[in-house]
């Protein structure tokens, strides 16, 4: 039964869900609304409490036998504790919703932001390596994206030359190709469902 | 695998809560509605000035709105002969119906199905008045008159109460025309879309055509599936990562436990964890989300069971980071660098950070295989990493490891579905061009 | 012989820079950039064009829902769109209702409706107010989920604002239920969120949709502007520059445009490098030498 329960949650559920989406009358949204709706934020609730107690005692483990770059466990642990309980605190108090604030607005959206722009310099050193002419292939590759880089350019009468063809580039050979894998990616999508809704695939419970 | 006697148990189950589902709609579709009464309503103002009424409109038919929940009506009409010929000037149209809602009171007046309680004052139809429920711009001919389902909205009226309607035609200065009533009908909500008729066909379709390709694999027939290079280096970069005494890095992506790549995940991250428990090397497994963490710990835990390792696994292989995605992909970064992983796997949904990931691999030189269904950040992963599985590759990456005939025959049974839309699309692009509009039209859907 | 070996070393050098120069002058041109702040010309396609005429369309009483989901990290390319499109709504009186379906996102949205509500406020002296021009319904998790649930009502997932004041004692909520009361969703994102958007948003609900999403993801959504499922699109910085320039206020993404190209043309530049290295490289290997 400990195997099979689970299996039968997943399949009566998904069956439920599958038979509801061509179901429009308001009794079939009622029971979609009740179990669709109003459950999985709880259950994400207590999920979020086991992955904070995960999370706290790896970095407790890493500061007590001092593993290397233990100290950067200290700051997690601080900054984890002291933001929740500002948060929670000052939802009632408002000068510690201020701090909350204050930090958000001047450590975490710099951090943030910071992190992002990261991409601007790995952009440059992947295109950098990666946009050589092997082969024909390759190459129109790199036309192709020289010619999306430079539509934003101010090239006089070239201008509009260059915008018509980034635009033919994207609204064509992308699109297919989007649409192409758009296509695979969403049979495989239900290919993947109905394995789980009939139990055919069951890593995710742990078992082979 | 199950015995004998467990998938027949199972297959019982199945079967049972089959038809409980069905039971259960059939009997919510037999449920009485409750049927009290009503009282009175609103008017459209009189028209005013001194203008000849414009022609009223003609034909207005009313039905209930197919394919919805109910609580809806369609109504069209043709539209005034002074509407946009002959005089010109009509301004809109504005469509009522009677009965009309009364009130408010503050207490019941009756009883029937003709009641909603808005805000504890209560609200009745009442038989002989007009409430105005739209208006619509000249030159419209359709309205779609929606309420709410709840007996608390403004906008609510009750289905399976016969509703009559008819739509005035309002002059440029306020001179008014009506129409013929239309009525009564009621509205009802449907058991079964319509409009997606053809989404249940297509899934039947590839159903069946599942079954079959699981029978023939089952039936030992040999399914061709063409290498995966991503796949196939699995087993070397692990072996890699084993000689060099450095751990390997599992990334199960951003994803949340529904996503189906996260799903795909999983299963590659059982045939990993089992051959590192077989190797004895270093497995890190850092989450992003708290119930991919849970399932991961199951999933490892018990590959390392079934590697006979069970003793070598411990709980703070797979942890949860964090639910921001910077700082999880700063922390998977920060382990990279300081614990130099010889192999990382990245495997999932990502987004963004997919680069960053990526180049900070190659910066501490670690091989690197990746997957994801997200076409974004594919160009990404193919530039920065060894392997990449691209988009439903990473769906087939579990029937290509295990070789298990149910796995292979679902992944032919796509490659066949694949087939048929391409003949599908040749064919609606030949339509197109030579204008067969009954072939396009055919597969519309009206959802 | 020496001179061929220094001209080969520099073709050498050509083909496998090290990324730190790649860093360094990408740096030094953004750094100039920002300072010497060139003036680009910002042509306007016509996916920016169709928001904004829809949006010019719309009467002084008309609701739109803007879904702001992405959080700080996405500010410089989204947080232009979003000042565009209120401004607009403030000058048009059009009714905003606001959510921010993502964690770190709550904070700043409510920070970007008060810069401009100041704004609007210097301008024409009037401060549009929370639950009579605007309201801000916050965050809850799991987006599929809310926007499942505000197609219902709104009152589901959220019973108050962000501010905890109810939902029914705000006098622009009323007679307001749910996506069919609003003429339109702006979904500004950058995370999966318009996926849902665009599956249950417009395809369960059929409310129209227009999405405004960073540079990298706007190219896997024009299949949905061409099926009908989307009537705009606003793509990363440029997008965000376009939308300015239509609403008349050229601001930070109309300056980032500048940098963008310089930033483009430093790694055009590099790749252009890199590939003389690689011929160069390849025809010396070719030729024995």
């Amino acid at each position: 039964m400990k195997r099979q329960f689970p299996l039968i949650i997943i399949f009566s559920l998904g069956l439920f869900m599958v038979v509801q989406y061509f179901v429009p009358h308001e009794k079939s949204e009622f029971f979609y609304e009740f179990i669709a709706l109003d459950w999985p934020p709880i259950i994400g609730a207590f999920a979020l409490m086991l992955g904070v107690i995960s999370l706290t005692r790896v970095s407790i483990t890493k500061i007590k036998r001092k593993k290397e770059a233990w100290g950067y466990s200290i700051v997690t642990l601080i900054g984890l504790f002291t933001m929740s309980a500002v948060g929670v605190v000052g939802y009632h108090y408002p000068p510690l919703t201020r701090a909350f604030n204050w930090n958000f607005n001047n450590i975490m959206i710099p951090i943030s932001a910071t992190m992002f722009s990261l991409l601007a310099f790995f952009i440059a050193s992947a295109a950098y390596r990666a946009f050589r002419a092997r082969s024909v292939l390759a190459t129109i590759l790199l036309v192709a994206a020289i010619i999306v880089m430079m539509r934003f350019f101010p090239l006089g009468p070239l201008t509009s030359v260059v915008g018509r063809a980034s635009d033919w580039i994207l609204n064509v050979p992308n699109l297919a190709a989007k649409r192409a894998i758009l296509i695979g990616v969403g049979l495989g999508i239900v290919s993947t469902a109905m394995k789980v809704i009939l139990g055919i695939e069951r890593s995710y419970l742990g078992k082979d | 695998m199950d015995g004998v006697a467990d998938v027949g148990r199972t297959a019982r189950l199945r079967v049972c809560i089959i038809a409980a589902t069905l039971l259960s709609f059939s009997a919510l579709a037999s449920a009485q509605v409750e049927n009290p009464v009503a009282d009175t309503a609103a008017v459209y103002p009189a028209a005013t000035i001194a203008e000849p009424p414009p022609a009223p409109i003609t034909n207005l038919k009313v039905k209930d709105l197919p394919n919805d929940h109910g609580h809806a009506f369609r109504l069209t009409w043709t539209i005034s002969a002074d509407d946009t010929g002959g005089r010109n000037n009509v301004r809109q149209y504005a469509v009522l119906r009677t009965p009309a809602w009364k009130g408010p009171f503050t207490e019941p007046q009756g009883a029937g199905p003709g009641w909603r309680n808005e805000q504890g004052h209560w609200w009745h139809l009442v038989e002989g008045e007009w409430d105005t429920v739209g208006t619509i711009p000249s030159s419209t001919a359709e309205y779609v008159n929606r309420g709410g389902k709840a007996r608390e909205s403004s906008d609510y009226f009750p289905d399976y109460v016969g509703f009559s309607f008819k739509v005035l035609t309002v002059g440029a200065r306020g001179s008014i025309s009506e129409s013929a009533i239309f009525g009564p009908v009621e509205s009802s909500g449907q058991w079964f879309h319509a409009g997606k008729t053809w989404v249940v066909l297509a899934v039947l379709v590839y159903g069946g055509l599942m079954l079959t390709m699981v029978r023939l694999a089952r039936g030992g027939k040999e399914l061709f599936i063409r290498p995966l290079a991503g796949i196939n280096a699995v087993d070397e970069a692990i072996g890699r990562a084993t000689e060099m005494g450095r751990p390997i890095l599992y990334v199960l992506g951003l994803g949340s436990p529904d996503e189906i790549a996260t799903i795909a995940s999983f299963t590659i991250l059982s045939r990993v964890a089992k051959k590192v428990a077989e190797y004895q090397t270093e497995l890190i497994v850092p989450c992003y989300d708290s119930i991919v963490m849970t399932i991961a710990q199951e999933t490892v835990k018990q590959a390392y069971i079934d590697a006979g390792r069970g003793d070598d696994y411990h709980e703070d292989m797979v942890y949860f980071v964090t639910q921001n995605q910077f700082a999880y992909v700063a922390a998977i970064n920060g382990t990279m660098l300081r614990r130099q992983t010889a192999t990382n796997f990245y495997l999932g949904v990502f987004y963004a950070e997919s680069l960053i990931l990526a180049e900070t691999g190659s910066l501490a030189g670690s091989i690197q295989i990746s997957g994801t269904d997200r076409i974004t950040q594919l160009p990404f992963f193919v530039v920065a990493c060894d392997y990449t599985l691209i988009g439903e590759e990473l769906y087939a990456a579990s029937a290509y490891l295990g070789r298990e005939p149910i796995l292979l025959g679902t992944l032919k049974a796509q490659d066949y579905t694949k087939a048929v839309l391409m003949v599908l699309m040749g064919l609606g692009v030949l339509a197109g061009i030579l204008n067969i509009a009954w072939l396009t039209d055919l597969f519309v859907l009206n959802i | 012989m020496a001179e061929n070996n220094s001209r080969k070393n520099i073709f050498e050098r050509m083909f496998a820079i090290d990324r730190r120069w790649v860093y360094g002058f990408l740096m030094l041109a953004v750094v100039l950039s920002v300072i010497a702040k060139p003036i680009i010309p910002i042509p306007i396609s016509r996916e920016a064009r169709s928001i904004y005429d829809f949006m010019n369309s719309l009467n002084s009483g008309d609701y739109i829902h803007l879904a702001m989901d992405y959080d700080p990290s996405t500010l410089a390319e989204l947080h232009p769109m979003t000042r565009a499109v209120l401004k607009q709504c403030f000058e048009k009186k059009i009714k905003v209702i606001i959510t921010a379906l993502h964690q770190n996102g709550p904070g700043m949205a409510a920070a970007a409706i008060d810069t401009a509500c100041q704004r609007h406020f210097e301008l024409t002296g009037y401060r549009p107010e929370s639950g009579k021009d605007w309201v801000f319904l916050g965050y809850k998790p799991y987006p599929i989920l809310i926007i499942l649930g505000m197609g219902q009502n709104y009152r589901i997932p959220f019973p108050n604002d962000y501010y905890n004041v109810p939902l029914d004692s705000l006098p622009m909520m009323n007679g307001i239920r749910n996506y069919q009361n609003v003429k339109a969703v702006i979904n500004i994102s950058a995370t999966s969120a318009t996926d849902w958007w665009i599956t249950y948003g417009n395809g369960r609900y059929q409310v129209p949709l227009a999405i405004g999403v960073t540079g990298v993801m706007a190219t896997d959504y024009y299949p949905y502007l061409q099926t009908g499922q989307i009537f705009g699109i606003l793509g990363g910085l440029q997008g965000a520059a376009e939308y300015e320039t239509l609403v008349g206020t050229p601001g930070k993404a109309v300056e980032g445009m500048s940098v963008q190209v310089v930033g483009h043309s430093i790694i055009i530049i590099f790749i252009i490098i890199g590939n003389i290295g690689y011929f160069a490289t390849r025809k010396k290997s070719k030729l024995g030498l």
